[in-house]
Order: structure tokens, then sequence, then C-alpha cells
């Protein structure tokens, strides 16, 4: 709308020189079609210059980086080549190491059960959150407010302070768990092979209820109360409500909390860097670490592009389902 | 045309402003510079952040600079973000002049091209302690030197070994005996790190390289008793099974807390080891296998070099200020105020005798070896091998010799 406006606003002035332009090549043309036509044209110049600002942007600051990437995985990419800026070709031998692998497999079941693992509980719990901060009570907001702080804290601090309350000997939930005579030895929560990833699953769930939260909440105060009303007269109350209301109201919220959390929780890397470092014995390496350790550690750039980019191939997935789910829904 | 150009002027130069941007960034980058222009100040880059050695260490670098007729622009980065700032800087040809890095990292970075031979600048690396030489070499030529130099002991609480009338242990027999026996309740016989990292690596190396064992194959009887000691001292709860996730920072932190007896790390941690007045601690040697074996422990610190960046006047003085770093009186000082090692082994003997609280590190640093002595830039790859082997025999996936032949295979 604006668009356009803006032009029809800007042409009277400029038309002059397009008709002394127009002039040169064709005499006497104050004919109205060629007119038309050049006003035409002008319009479209106009619609691409103001498309140019965002097409650069987003070429600069994400072709680029895209681009770049995919280019390294198929390179020799050590810290040589930032000196010298030579990388040679080597097709893809880079993606057969990686693939082969011996951690790759484990990596992406880590990976796989990380991501349900922490989709499932952030979205059972922020759900259930959002249903419960929809009843009217006191402290209602600043409770939810509250309920943020997860979101506001640097991803470092939180793992270092979870760190601290998961350690064996001396964390505060073995303390706790060890006043209430649940355990009598302390658990090895971040150090034992089988908990480690539980751990993990858990601190991240905690770090993503409040996005779950707040977007569900958004989509639940969306559902007009008179269809609550209505079905309340029906005998729709409770769970019923919930399943032939709220559920079916809150499907194009829910499909994006989900698609957009798999996106998110998929390339985690703080969170367990800071927990674990991908430990004990790699048993919360994912894929996101692994493609940094190689990077960023080994100094394997090239290795480490070739496990992002099946990263994020994965995630490609993920959100190709999500269009089309989407696109189905629209078209029904 | 003109009119028209006019009118549109602001919309043609937001968009040659959008092209021209990365031009200029890029641009930026390349800093066109003359090799006959005097020099009046050099660019310094260290990871130094951190008080006090941020002020030891910039105080050296002033008096170095000037000696040599220059002020020095100092750049400090945390540790993590350094090796990838170097390297952002040598594709964008802005290396500072005078460049610090962590020994296992130069062979790594003159590898790549980016540093002078220290030779091109006539500095003497006479007297410097074969360890500390072979860390700062690449392919034979010398191009970085640390001023003083570091490495891990065995850390004990005088106090808490007295009361269990135990004796500072030797062999790997009295660290496992004296180990269990300092372990009851809250607090564990001894605490190292084992943590996935290269620091959980470095722990390990002592025991590993004492009793024979070499990195280029990790494969061997000898790594393989050593790390069997690690999984002992695990599974019999001497050693809380944390040490998988610990820094050297939280084993400080255990001994600090008097939950651990003994611990291994380095004399960094003096400083705030001798803050708590109530804590009468010893150092010895890491233990060995046999009575007789030399300990050879890890060599730690940083070493100072020359980037080449092209301008010959500005590499002469940078050079002269990192052969002032190296001097003897520079040494000697910051030895003293770092709690670390002279470089030269003339200048350790003489600093043991006037700082007894470090005469077990400077014992160690005659025979300490490099990480990257043998490997140079293939170290990283067989670290990253030594970790998971730990990690997988501390756990208890795999038996230490089949842990072992795992990672070396993979």
């Amino acid at each position: 709308m604006s668009l356009t406006t803006d032009v029809s606003q800007a042409t009277p002035p400029s038309r002059k020189a397009g008709n002394r332009l127009a002039g040169s090549t064709r005499t006497g043309a104050t004919i109205p079609a060629p007119r038309r036509r050049n006003r035409q044209r002008r319009e479209r110049l106009f619609q691409w210059l103001f498309l140019v600002p965002a097409v650069i942007y987003m070429a600069l600051f994400f072709g680029y980086p895209v681009v770049k990437n995919v280019v390294m995985s198929f390179q020799d990419y050590t810290t040589a080549t930032f000196f010298t800026g030579e990388a040679p070709w080597v097709g893809l031998a880079n993606y057969v190491t990686v693939l082969s692998s011996s951690l790759f497999s484990t990596s992406l079941l880590n990976t796989a059960l990380f991501t349900v693992g922490s989709i499932l509980g952030q979205f059972v719990i922020g759900l259930a959150l959002a249903i419960f901060f929809q009843r009217k009570f006191p402290l209602n907001g600043i409770l939810r407010s509250l309920l943020l702080l997860p979101w506001l804290l640097p991803l470092i601090v939180s793992s270092a302070v979870w760190r601290w309350i998961l350690d064996k000997d001396s964390g505060a939930l073995n303390r706790f768990l060890g006043d209430l005579n649940i355990v009598d030895t302390g658990v090895p929560w971040l150090t034992s092979t089988s908990l480690a990833l539980i751990a993990v699953v858990g601190v991240n769930i905690w770090i993503g209820i409040p996005f779950n939260l707040t977007i569900l909440y958004g989509g639940l105060q969306e559902i007009p109360d008179e269809l609550y009303e209505a079905g309340s007269l029906d005998g729709a109350t409770g769970w019923k409500a919930f399943r032939h209301i709220t559920w079916p109201m809150l499907r194009p919220v829910v499909s994006v909390v989900l698609v957009l959390g798999v996106v998110y929780t998929l390339k985690v890397l703080d969170i367990i860097l800071g927990l674990t470092n991908g430990g004990p014995a790699n048993s919360t390496q994912t894929i996101a670490t692994q493609s940094y350790a190689l990077s960023f550690q080994e100094f394997k750039f090239g290795e480490g592009a070739a496990l992002g980019n099946i990263l994020v191939i994965i995630s490609l997935v993920f959100a190709v389902l999500y269009l089309r789910a989407s696109r189905r829904a629209v078209d029904e | 045309m003109k009119s028209a150009f006019s009118k549109n002027r602001p919309l043609a130069l937001a968009v040659t402003a959008l092209i021209g941007l990365p031009v200029v960034l890029s641009g930026c980058g390349t800093s066109a510079a003359t090799s006959t222009e005097s020099v009046s100040e050099i660019s310094v880059m260290d990871y130094y952040n951190n008080e006090p050695d941020k002020t030891f260490i910039g105080d050296a670098l002033n008096a170095c600079g000037t000696k040599a007729g220059v002020t020095v622009k100092r750049e400090t980065v945390p540790g993590k973000s350094l090796i990838s700032k170097v390297l952002q800087q040598s594709s964008s040809k802005t290396l500072p002049d005078v460049l610090m890095l962590d020994n296992p990292d130069l062979q790594q970075i003159a590898a790549t091209g980016a540093l002078a031979p220290l030779a091109e600048f006539n500095i003497s690396t006479a007297d410097f302690a074969p360890g500390v030489l072979s860390a700062g070499t690449y392919k034979d030529k010398v191009y970085g030197l640390a001023p003083t130099v570091n490495t891990i002991a065995l850390f004990y609480n005088k106090n808490l070994l007295a009361k269990a009338g135990v004796t500072p242990p030797a062999t790997w027999d009295e660290l496992e005996a004296a180990a269990a026996k300092l372990t009851s309740g809250d607090q564990y016989g001894l605490a190292f790190n084992a943590n996935p990292t290269y620091e959980g690596t470095w722990q390990f190396l002592p025991v590993m390289w004492s009793n024979g064992g070499n990195e280029k194959n990790i494969d061997t009887e000898e790594t393989a008793q050593a790390l069997q000691l690690w999984t002992d001292l695990v599974k019999d709860g001497s050693v809380s099974s944390s040490a998988l996730n610990w820094t050297q920072a939280d084993v400080k932190d255990q001994f600090l807390a008097g939950k651990a007896a003994m611990m291994v790390n380095g004399p960094w941690q003096i400083p705030s080891l001798d803050k708590q007045a109530s804590l009468q601690y010893g150092v010895v040697k890491i233990p060995v296998r046999e009575a007789g074996q030399t300990v050879v422990a890890p060599l730690g610190g940083e070493v100072w070099t020359v980037p080449q960046t092209g301008n010959k006047a500005r590499q002469a003085k940078a050079a002269e200020v990192v052969s002032c770093l190296n001097s003897d009186e520079n040494q000697l000082a910051m030895a003293k105020v770092r709690n670390t090692i002279p470089s030269k082994t003339t200048l350790a003997a003489k600093f043991a005798e006037e700082n007894p609280k470090l005469a077990t590190f400077t014992e160690l640093v005659k025979t300490a070896r490099a990480r990257t002595g043998q490997l140079g830039e293939e170290w990283p790859a067989q670290a990253t091998k030594i970790y998971t082997a730990i990690q997988t025999a501390l756990t208890g996936k795999a038996s230490p010799s089949e842990a072992l032949k795992q990672a070396q295979g993979q």
C-alpha cells in the first residue's frame, strides 16, 4: 500500500526527465500509451530499488555465510588457510570422514534424544502452565513474569549455576534429596554416562519453558470465551473442553511452537558445553557440540562445516514439514 | 537528466553506501605500511586479561618498549578467544607486532606461515631448557620464547596427612594406599581433573609420560598401566567421579575446602592457596610407578612471537621487545611475581634456592616435555583421543587398554 502511494507521489516531478529520455529515441512521443508503459517501467524500477537494501542485507548476512559454509565443507580448510588463503578442494572427503566416524551415530542418537526429550518436556509443562495462568488469581502477572527468568539469564550463567546444583558431592540437588532420605549417596548427575543426558535435557527443559509458556499463553488468549460458554451449555467442561475446543483452536500455535522448538533445540551448544562439554565419554555429545569441537578445538574447519551442514539439512527437513503442514491447513 | 539524478540523490546515495559498505569493511583490514617509516609504536596482543598478571605483564611490556624506544599498544583478550582472534587477524592481515601464544598452539600457528623465525632477528636461545625450546620450535626453527614456564605436581594438605599418619607418596602404590587412607566421609584422598577437554589430557600426561607412554601411539602397555591407575583411584572412591567434569580451578576449590587431601595442580594456584592462612600445604612430584623412574611432566606457559606483518622496521622493534621480555632480569622478576619458573636453566637453579616453595616445580621443569614436541600440529587430534580414552575408562565403558585401543583407532 504505502509503496504504491510513495511511487505515485514521486512520479510527477521526474516524469519530465522520462519524457526527455524517451524523446531522444522516439519523435513526438506524447501519445499516452508509451507514456504509461514508461511509467510502469519506472514503477518497476522503484519497486526493485526498494527491495535492494533487504536483498543486499540478506545476501551479505545470510547468503554469504551459508554459501561459504557449504564451500568450506568441500575444502581442506585449516588454520593455514586463514593466512595463505589456500584451501585445496577435497570433494566429499570431509563428509565421508564425518559420517564414517564412530562418534557420528552416538551424536546423532544423542541429538535425537535431546531434541525429543527437551521438546516434550518444554511443551507439556509450558502448556500446563499456560492453561493454569488463564485463570484469574492474585499475583498472576507477577508469577508469569517471574517464570520468564530462565529466558532472561545468559545461558553461560544458567549452565554454571546448574553445574553447581547438579554436582555429585556438594550439589544442592543431592543435598536436598539426601535430606529427604530419597538417596543415600550422591547421584552423579553429570558424571554418569546413563544420567548425564537426562540431566542436560532437564536443564534445557527448564530453559525452554518460558518460550513455550509465552507463545501458548498468547494462543490461549485468542480463543473466544463464547466458545467455552457455548460448550459448557452442551456439557463440554474440563477435559472435554480442552479436547474439543482448546486443542483444535490452538493447533496453529502449537505447530509454530513445536517447529521453532525443534530448530532451536537441534542447535543447542552453550548449555551442553557449559554443563558437561559433551562428556562423560561422549554421552552428551550432539552433532552441534561435535561440529564445534571439530572446528574450534581441533581446527578441522572443513569437517566442522560438513557436520554443521548436516545439522542444517536436518533442521530444513523440519522447516519443510512445517511449511507443508501449514499449507495444508490453509487449503482445508 | 541532471535534475532527475539530483531528485533521487538520497536513494542513490543509500544504494551506493550499501554496495560500498563491504568494500570499505574489507578495505579496513589492509593497512598499507611502508618499511622505511620510523617506528614509534608497536601493537601487542596477549591473554593475560586478569589481575594480577595483567599488570605484571603490562609493566614488563612497557619497560621493554621504552628500552626499544617505542610505545606499546597492548590488547588483552580472554584466553578462549585468542586463537580465533589470531586466525581472523591473519586472514585480514592485521596481526599485532608482538603476539603471545599458549605454547601448545605455537606450532599450529607457525605452520600457517604467520610467524617469523626468531633467528632472523638474532635473538639468542642459549641456555633455555630443552623442553621450553622444543615448545617454541616448528620444523627446526624457533618461533617463540617463553620467559617463564610452569608444570603440574602433587599438592598435599599437611594437616590432613599428619592426622591420618600418611607421608607424601612417591610411587603409585603409595599414592593409592595414601589416597584410600585419606578418604573418609565428605573427604576424598585425591582430586584431579579428567574432563573431556585438553585440560583432562594435560593432567594425565605426567603419569603417562613418566611410565614411558608416548602420545604418538597411546595403545601401549605403558599408557594402559597409567590409565589403570587413574581408573582404580576413581573406582575405589579415592577420587570423586566428579573429576570427569571438574576443571583445574574446581580441583583447587576442593583442595581449599578440605574435601580433597591431595591434588594434581600447578603453581598458578599458589596465590589462592596462600590466601587461606589455615591451610598448610606441601608440593611433591607426581608419583611414578616404580621408585627410580624419572618424572616427566608436561610443560606449560606462554611464548612470545613476532608475526609476519610485512613491515621489517616494526618487526625489528617487536623482536627487541620479545628479546627484552626474555632477558635474565625479566625472567627472574616475572617468575617471582607470577609463581612460575625461569626458562633458562642457570637462572632456574638460582631461583629455586631463593624460592623454596617452587623448588619442586623448578626440578620438574628440567625434564618437562612440550606437548607438541613430537606431534607438532597433530597434537590437538591426539590430545582429543587421550581425553576420550580417559573418559571411556573412568566411566567404566571399557577397560583402560580397550579404551586406549578404541581411541587410537578412531
